[in-house]
């Protein structure tokens, strides 16, 4: 993927390093972030998942704030797991992080889970996922082809087969689908 | 010329250009069958049924393969830079693609350059960039679900996965968050929240709203909102005004969601089946 190599630099007030204890590991895909955030949370790091900032952003992305502090050591651990960052930059100010909150709505046997602008509906006697709804990147419909008529065990794990903000969505609303009526 | 541009989830298919045409098994572009799914193909599906019904010519279709790697919406973004002003779209629907803020600012420089600027319609990837870009204005309808007005209505939200829970947690209240994307210049002169009550609005007023045939199963079910979509399209480039066409696409749709009595399982196909005798019954209830 080449879509960072034009960006600009961020911004003095992004870089300013009197204040700069903060940074952020730049992926080529939300999904890729889901990964990620999942290993440097277990090895303990203090990290959150936010936007990037203005200089970075495409309309789809995402991004993983660290503690600069354990640049050296959070990217060679990337490097190991075959998920090194496309860039590492300091910042200061905040981004966004996305919307974890879920809606749950019961139809007769199905349950349809919502995130953010992401449905996903499983038939619960079966455990097989019967419809994927909303969202508005291109690997929605490819997503809904893969996913739907499998097992919620069976189907495709999102981190490999998503690569966007409404996949890493659609991911959050699996994962209370699984939390609900379990694997 | 009626122009539907957008992504589909056939990895590698190169751009094509050309008329759509459709029958039961899916849509036909430039030799090219497309089986129909939620997104561009339903959404193009059912702007053929309605340039159908009412007379008007096929519309043109713009795809590229993509399943979120963005070379299929790179292809498409630069066709329309390159293309556009010599296409002679009247109406152009801009769908599922990747949100690329740069391509999109500059599709619409090149639309700035055009002396007849086509009506334009976006949803999905398409609405998201044109909101994260600031450029609604460009736009002469939106087409949001529930969670797109939410992020319409969050001026700091670029994708609808980053709208704020405050935000989020207030579409108990869609009138609120209508009013907060006219706020903050997010919202297009018509728009049609799709929703359990539909709500179509007009230079920031609810002017229609639409709660009848309720149809509770038709939520889960991926491509509905893309049915009203590809409606409005039509319906635009066949001459009626965008607000009736909200109030006719609206109807339609629930009407054919009622005639295909459908469960969480169904798909969207089956909807799209029902579409014809739907249009023909809200022209006969609205006595059109």
């Amino acid at each position: 993927m080449n879509w960072f190599k034009k960006k600009e630099k961020p911004s003095q007030e992004e870089t300013d390093s009197h204040s700069v204890t903060r940074g952020l590991l730049v992926f080529a895909h939300p999904t890729t972030v889901i990964s990620v955030e999942e290993i440097l949370r277990d090895e303990g790091y203090e990290i959150r998942v936010v936007s990037p900032p203005p200089s970075y952003r495409t309309g789809c992305d995402l991004s993983v704030e660290f503690p600069l502090e354990a640049e050296a050591a959070i990217t060679e651990l990337l490097k190991v797991v075959n998920l090194p960052p496309l860039d590492v930059v300091p910042i200061t100010s905040k981004g966004m992080e996305p919307l974890h909150f879920v809606r749950k709505k019961w139809y007769g046997k199905y349950l349809m889970v919502r995130a953010a602008n992401m449905k996903i509906t499983v038939d619960t006697e079966t455990k097989i996922i019967v419809n994927i709804s909303g969202g508005g990147c291109p690997d929605v419909p490819y997503l809904a082809t893969e996913l739907i008529g499998q097992h919620i065990n069976e189907a495709p794990d999102l981190r490999e087969v998503g690569f966007s903000l409404c996949a890493y969505s659609l991911n959050t609303a699996r994962e209370e689908l699984v939390r609900e009526i379990g694997a | 010329m009626l122009l539907l541009a957008g992504a589909v989830p056939v990895e590698d298919l190169p751009l094509l250009v050309g008329p759509v045409a459709y029958d039961e098994k899916g849509i036909t572009i430039d030799g090219h069958e497309l089986a129909i799914n939620r997104g561009n193909e339903a959404m193009m599906t059912s702007a053929c049924i309605t340039c159908r019904q009412y007379g008007v010519d096929a519309p043109i279709g713009l795809v590229a393969g993509d399943i979120g790697k963005r070379k299929g919406s790179e292809a498409i973004y630069n066709h329309l830079v390159n293309h556009l002003p010599e296409m002679g779209a009247k109406v152009m629907t801009l769908h599922y693609v990747m949100p690329d803020l740069k391509l999109n600012k500059k599709v619409l420089a090149t639309i700035d350059t055009m002396e007849h600027k086509p009506m334009m319609i976006a949803d999905a990837g398409s609405m998201y960039v044109a909101k994260a870009g600031g450029d609604s204005h460009y736009y002469d309808v939106f087409t949001p679900d529930l969670g797109e007005a939410a992020f319409l209505a969050d001026d700091k939200a670029d994708h609808p996965s980053f709208t704020r829970g405050f935000i989020f947690n207030m579409e108990e209240d869609v009138p609120e968050l209508i009013r907060r994307a006219y706020a903050g210049n997010n919202a297009t002169k018509t728009m049609f929240v799709k929703g359990a009550v539909d709500y179509i609005c007009q230079d920031g007023e609810i002017v229609d709203t639409i709660r009848e045939p309720s149809i509770e199963t038709m939520e889960p079910i991926g491509g509905t909102g893309d049915l009203i979509t590809g409606m409005i399209s039509g319906l635009l480039y066949a001459g009626v005004d965008p607000l009736q066409a909200c109030r006719i696409a609206g109807r339609a749709n629930r009407a054919a969601g009622e005639l295909s009595q459908p469960t969480p399982a169904t798909q969207v196909q089956e909807i799209l089946r029902c579409l014809p005798r739907a249009l023909d019954k809200v022209h006969k209830d609205l006595g059109l």
